[in-house]
């Protein structure tokens, strides 16, 4: 056995293994642990394939971003997840039988899949000899992919602001600064004179 | 023993499959679902990288950035309802979301 064939066996079942736990974690800080470590075994899996690339855009996402924001959510909501798990077995035989359903169906499609010889005339964006997977992504994407990367980049503004517009509220009776209001003032309305008689005060 | 597509076409279902049962599994929790979501989509990121490497074409790579793009978007949005459901119901228990109707 090549050690490729050892990494792939090793991150794949790392990837069963903590798949499965995330579903059936009971503690779903728990679940999002074990996320983070599937995350890692598939940017492992993709290396193996030859991606580089995306095995670290993987890492740097999902692990730095995604799944921290998955932690902060289930770590910040006061939930009674205990609650939530009530009735689960409820779900098991139905949830089975279509899981079976589905990965039998997946096994007869593309199990006996076999790359024809022929299809390598036919590949639009050949990989270059000698380029490294980033550049070759970088050309491909900055060339013929432009449009569809400028959109890519306005559905992430889009997500953006509208995560803002959802979670933004203010709160009444909290005193915000105005600084229109600010420089509008000027000495004449800012400061009264009083003429104070001896003796008396205000 | 190599280590062809049908290895990773392999992994790659067995992780959708997984995906879809967590959604049965965790009807109740929203959170789970979502990552159930996270999973599946992982699984197709997982097929795309692998026919892109094994028929020597990048546009499949390009297509899984492409998705990994919308899966973060999806989970920032996602996550942005659910932490204004919750502060409105107190609760983020499926069920209670079919009530929310007008």
């Amino acid at each position: 056995m090549t050690v490729a064939a050892l990494f792939f066996y090793m991150f794949s079942a790392g990837i069963i293994g903590s798949a499965f736990m995330v579903i059936s974690a009971r503690n779903p800080v728990h679940a999002v642990l074990f996320l983070i470590l599937a995350f890692f075994n598939g940017a492992g899996i993709f290396l193996l394939l030859g991606a580089e690339f995306l095995a670290m855009i993987l890492v740097i996402v999902y692990v730095g971003a995604v799944a921290v924001l998955f932690l902060f959510v289930v770590m910040m909501l006061d939930v009674d997840f205990a609650e939530l798990k009530q009735g689960v077995l409820q779900y098991l035989p139905i949830g089975a039988l279509i899981g079976l359903l589905l990965f039998i169906e997946l096994v007869m499609v593309l199990g006996g899949w076999v790359i024809s010889p022929e299809v390598v005339r036919v590949v639009e964006t050949p990989m270059v000899e000698g380029m490294e997977n980033t550049e070759a992504i970088g050309r491909l994407l900055y060339t013929k992919y432009v449009y569809l990367f400028q959109t890519a980049g306005m559905i992430l503004l889009v997500a953006m602001i509208g995560a803002i517009v959802l979670t933004l509220h203010h709160k009444p009776g909290v005193r915000r600064q105005n600084i229109a209001d600010q420089v509008a003032r000027d000495p004449k309305t800012a400061v009264e004179l009083r003429d104070v008689k001896p003796g008396q005060g205000v | 023993m190599e280590i062809g597509l049908g290895h990773f076409l392999t992994v790659a279902a067995i992780l959708f499959t997984l995906g879809i049962f967590g959604i049965f599994l965790n009807r109740r929790n929203v959170i789970v679902i979502l990552m159930s979501i996270e999973l599946m989509l992982l699984a197709v990121n997982i097929n795309l990288v692998a026919f892109s490497s094994f028929l020597g074409d990048l546009t499949g790579q390009v297509f899984a950035l492409f998705v990994l793009t919308v899966a973060a978007g999806e989970a920032a949005i996602g996550l942005a309802i659910l932490v204004v459901y919750f502060r409105n119901r107190g609760s983020i228990a499926v069920e209670d979301i079919s009530s929310m109707k007008g």
